[in-house]
């Protein structure tokens, strides 16, 4: 596999699926807008694998959590296959975002103590 | 998911990857770069598309089955594509993986099943144990129970349910319409055995109390005997048949299972029947095994410290008599077993010796193959495929060996356990050894177990290195499968370890088996005739009809055309220890009362019995036809005997006191030179009283026969001569000497052929690893080779090169092998007569005979290297 540099993180193991969910929280969205949307909101940092990418877009499709459709382009004319969040999937959505949430503060709890006292 | 609906979704996930990419293309290209750029910016940006697609499919998909299906594919047509490899692959499999099972098949059915009783866990034997350190040098002694202890055991403790007895014996089984008259075995069991032990009779009933005594007349029959003597008819419940002459009632015939203490067994009469009824009285008379079963609300301990107490008690009364101090328990298999635990355990070890050997020279030819196909996995690891997969596959290629190895090798062991049952004796338990689920299991476990061994080692080390690292390497870059090469080194090391090891314990078994063999027993064994009969007391029911038939016999057969000398004994030399009795010496200071009496074993001769088997007269006299039944009483001693008790004095005229014999004095009137009573075993003491007294022996008296030609021509002639006398009378066991002595190595020559065979069968398999390995080794440098010679390297310096390569891994292997072997020796020690385990005549030969077959191994590829042509191997490149 390719190596990253520095600057660039692949995405967290557990976190894509979450990001996933978030981004289609605008609006349905087909795979490469997905991708393209988590690269560019984080300024390049997080980058996107096409092939971790596309087995989750299915793994939560097939949870039930997106569906999809093959759908006309606004700005193009073809085709393109447009994933859509679910109820189910905005559940969890909160779910995860609020794990995350917990996750992230007890890291921080032990990485900056003196922060947390003062 | 149906197929169509696979091949739909496969199609949509091609669509939905080819709009993606091309929407990156058309992005690109609105960017303003070339259309031939675009492409492959796009291409860069998104990855292997098939391999994505082949991984989004993989959600959808049954995975773990798909792929398994795939890896089976692959891994059958790479088998299929280098069948010689295959081939020996799974022969190697098949036979480490057949001896393995069978071995386990009869340790699990003899050692390790509990025997087919009610609540089996709670039944154990208990013997006595003397303190005696003499009687103590064989190991712990399991001494046999005296009646008197078994009843004071039963009735005076209470930490078990019950406790039964049972003994030996031996009946002349008479037709009541003329069939041949035949000797059974039989035993004597107490009326509450079969009901502790929870069996009932197939047929009938088993015993009730009241017929448990001395006039007791109730039989059953073994399944067995009521097969083949009664044809089966359940008719024979009722009726009577004569054992020794005397009338017993059938009362029940036990089920065919029912093999229990052995399956030559052909009738069960109660414990006390047929004793005189004092016998019973005596604490030490010891002839009987105990079976106890512990009560549900009682520690092992409590229960035998009682019975300890109640024998240390009885012991504290009968201090001059062979009164035991202590009990012993033991589990009622580690009785059965108990001769064959030990080879078992060891051929066990062997076996898995041999097993680990073939596993390592499956890796072996793994690691050669793997090392071929090193462009290949790396093209394919370039391609996208990912180390587990690479992995994967190359297990399921061990594991088809594994399993084709195992399917022939459960087939193979299916006729080699039937083979081991057959010619190995005193097996316990027979009838229940046979594969069955757990032996199903224990064969799966270990094609799986093999698998990995063989599999995982080649497969890691393969993939290891990156799809660049595979593609770079050249043949000329030899430093690429260095570590690969290490790798076959090592195992070859490992493998010629194990090798070693069995070969140095076959050498041990194999020379003490020619040590037993050569063992001289102190009697002629050559063209000497034996045979059994054994007077009922019924009808030859005082001395002098005894004495008239055995002496119309002897003299019969002397005047036979063939017959040198005759001659009549209770047992012969190598016939086993037989019966032992204490006995004083009225001329000595009387013994000390806390001591225990001196002991020797017992014996019947007539004048010729000695002439016979030519042992020869050291002092005195032989019998004659004058040491008869009223008469006189004398005794001849052996000399060891004379040695032991009797240091710096004359033995002849002294005299021998012997309790259970009428309570008389035996002068001494000879003595003999010392035989062995069983091959292996140290001499003992013994006492030789003349045949003549007339009483009837336990276990019967042996006729001797030496002769001019081959003894068992005479054989039929003199089973007529007897049948003559005595039609109703049965003869037994018709042997040579040499068969005595054959019979009494037991399974030594067995275990001794079985673990060289291993051996034997290891070496080969370490040979051929060592040749593999150097050729391979030889390949990889041939343009090497061709350089140092290109550059003057003489041919032979070339062969001491590869030899030194090939058999540096054997030197290792062998340090580390003997190492172990000095170590692993101690389980066989027990085992050996007359070699000491860590014997340097047996050490010296394994090294020699190793070093010797991995030369020659390693000369042949050596040999080929140095053939080299340097212009030939330099433009090979």
């Amino acid at each position: 596999m390719a190596k990253h540099t520095r600057q660039r993180a692949n995405v967290l193991q557990g976190t894509l699926d979450m990001l996933i969910l978030r981004t289609l929280l605008y609006g349905p969205a087909h795979g490469h807008e997905i991708g393209k949307h988590i690269q560019r909101t984080t300024n390049d940092f997080l980058q996107m694998q096409h092939g971790s990418l596309y087995p989750a877009l299915h793994r939560l499709e097939m949870r039930g959590w997106v569906v999809s459709k093959w759908e006309m382009a606004k700005d193009r004319n073809r085709e393109f296959k447009y994933y859509r969040l679910t109820d189910k999937g905005r559940k969890q959505l909160a779910v995860e975002e609020s794990q995350w949430k917990r996750m992230a503060e007890a890291v921080a709890r032990i990485m900056w103590p003196a922060a947390k006292e003062g | 998911m149906r197929w169509w609906q696979i091949r739909k979704r496969d199609a949509d996930v091609e669509r939905e990857l080819q709009s993606d990419l091309d929407l990156e293309e058309e992005e690109q290209r609105e960017r303003g770069v070339s259309p031939e750029e675009a492409r492959h910016a796009a291409r860069r940006a998104f990855g292997n598309p098939t391999l994505i697609s082949e991984q989004t499919r993989a959600v959808w998909s049954w995975n773990g089955l798909e792929n398994l299906f795939r890896d089976l594919r692959i891994s059958l047509r790479t088998l299929f594509r280098s069948p010689g490899f295959s081939m020996i692959a799974v022969l190697v499999m098949a036979s480490c993986i057949g001896a393995t099972t069978s071995l386990f098949t009869v340790v699990r059915s003899v050692l390790l099943k509990p025997l087919p009783f009610r609540d089996p866990d709670r039944l154990l034997m208990i013997y006595e144990h003397f303190r005696d350190a003499s009687m103590n040098t064989q190991g712990f002694n399991y001494n046999p129970v005296s009646p008197a202890d078994y009843y004071d055991w039963r009735t005076q403790t209470h930490g078990f349910e019950d406790m039964a007895a049972w003994r030996y014996w031996q009946f002349n089984l008479t037709g009541e319409r003329g069939e041949l008259p035949e000797l059974v075995s039989a035993r004597g069991g107490s009326w509450n055995l079969f009901p502790l032990l929870g069996v009932y009779a197939a047929i009938g009933r088993t015993f009730i109390e009241s017929e448990d005594r001395a006039d007791g007349n109730a039989v059953i029959l073994t399944w067995s005997l009521f097969e083949r003597r009664f044809g089966g008819d359940p008719s024979i419940v009722g009726m009577q048949i004569h054992l020794d002459g005397k009338p017993y009632t059938v009362v029940g015939v036990l089920p065919k299972w029912f093999t229990y203490p052995d399956a030559k067994v052909q009738v069960w009469v109660p414990y006390a029947s047929g004793l005189p009824p004092e016998i019973l009285t005596h604490h030490d008379f010891h002839f009987s095994r105990v079976i106890a079963r512990l009560r549900l609300d009682v520690s092992l301990a409590n229960a035998l410290s009682q019975v300890e107490a109640v024998q240390y008690g009885q012991h504290l009364q009968n201090l001059n008599a062979p009164v035991a101090e202590d009990v012993a328990p033991k589990t009622l298999i580690e009785d059965l077993a108990h001769d064959v635990k030990k080879p078992l355990i060891i051929l066990l070890c062997a076996v898995g010796c041999l097993l680990l050997i073939g596993c390592l020279n499956v890796a072996n030819l793994m690691v050669a193959r793997s090392a071929a196909r090193q462009k290949e996995i790396g093209v394919r690891s370039a391609l996208g495929a990912g180390r587990m997969t690479l992995i994967r596959e190359q297990l399921m290629e061990s594991l088809l060996v594994s399993i084709a190895g195992g399917v022939i090798g459960v087939l193979l062991s299916l006729a080699a356990t039937n083979w081991l049952v057959g010619t190995w004796m005193d097996l316990p338990n027979v009838q229940s050894i046979r594969a069955d689920g757990v032996v199903l299991a224990f064969v799966c476990a270990l094609i799986f177990a093999s698998s990995l061994l063989a599999g995982l080692l080649p497969a890691i080390s393969s993939t290891s290195k990156g799809a660049i690292a595979a593609l770079q390497a050249s043949s000329r870059n030899a430093a690429g499968s260095l570590s690969r090469t290490a790798l076959r080194k090592t195992l070859l090391t490992v493998e010629i370890a194990a090798t070693v090891v069995l070969l140095i314990a076959a050498g041990l078994l194999l020379k003490s088996f020619w040590r037993l063999r050569t063992t001289d027993v102190g009697c002629a064994t050559d063209n000497v005739l034996t045979m059994g009969y054994s007077l009922p007391a019924k009808k030859y029911d005082s001395p002098q009809k005894v004495n008239a038939f055995n002496e119309t016999l002897l003299e019969q057969v002397r005047t036979m055309p063939g017959v040198r000398s005759a001659g009549l004994g209770s047992m012969v030399p190598g016939a086993g220890a037989g019966e032992d009795d204490a006995f004083t010496i009225p001329e000595h200071p009387p013994i000390a009362p806390s001591t225990a009496l001196p002991d020797a074993l017992y014996r019947t001769a007539d004048p010729g019995y000695f002439s016979a088997l030519q042992i020869p007269l050291l002092k005195g006299r032989f019998f004659t036809s004058a040491d008869r039944a009223g008469r006189s009483k004398t005794v001849i001693i052996n000399r060891l005997l004379a040695q032991q008790y009797f240091p710096g004095e004359n033995p002849l005229g002294k005299h021998l006191h012997v309790v259970p014999y009428g309570n008389a004095d035996y002068e001494i009137v000879g003595i003999v030179a010392d035989t062995l009573y069983q091959v292996g075993q140290p001499d003992k003491a013994t006492m030789y009283f003349p045949v003549l007294n007339g009483g009837s022996v336990v276990g019967g008296l042996t006729l001797v026969l030496r002769t001019a030609a081959d003894p068992l021509t005479i054989s039929v002639p003199v089973q007529k001569l007897i049948a003559e006398l005595d039609p109703q009378l049965p003869v037994s066991d018709v042997l040579t000497m040499q068969q005595i002595i054959e019979r009494s190595l037991g399974n030594a020559s067995l275990s001794a052929s079985l673990v060289f065979g291993f051996a034997v069968l290891s070496l080969m398999l370490a040979s051929v690893g060592l040749y593999g390995v150097l050729s391979y080794l030889m390949t990889q440098r041939t343009g090497e080779i061709g350089i140092r010679m290109a550059l003057g390297a003489r041919r032979e310096q070339v062969v001491r090169l590869m030899l030194g390569d090939g058999l540096r891994p054997v030197l290792y292997g062998l340090v580390l092998g003997l190492v172990v072997s000095a170590g692993t020796v101690r389980l066989i020690q027990s085992m050996l007569y007359g070699t000491r385990p860590l014997d340097p005549a047996v050490f010296a030969a394994v090294a020699a005979t190793l070093l010797a077959t991995a030369a020659l191994a390693c000369l042949v590829p050596a040999w080929r290297a140095s053939r080299i042509d340097p212009m030939q191997a330099l433009r090979a490149e």
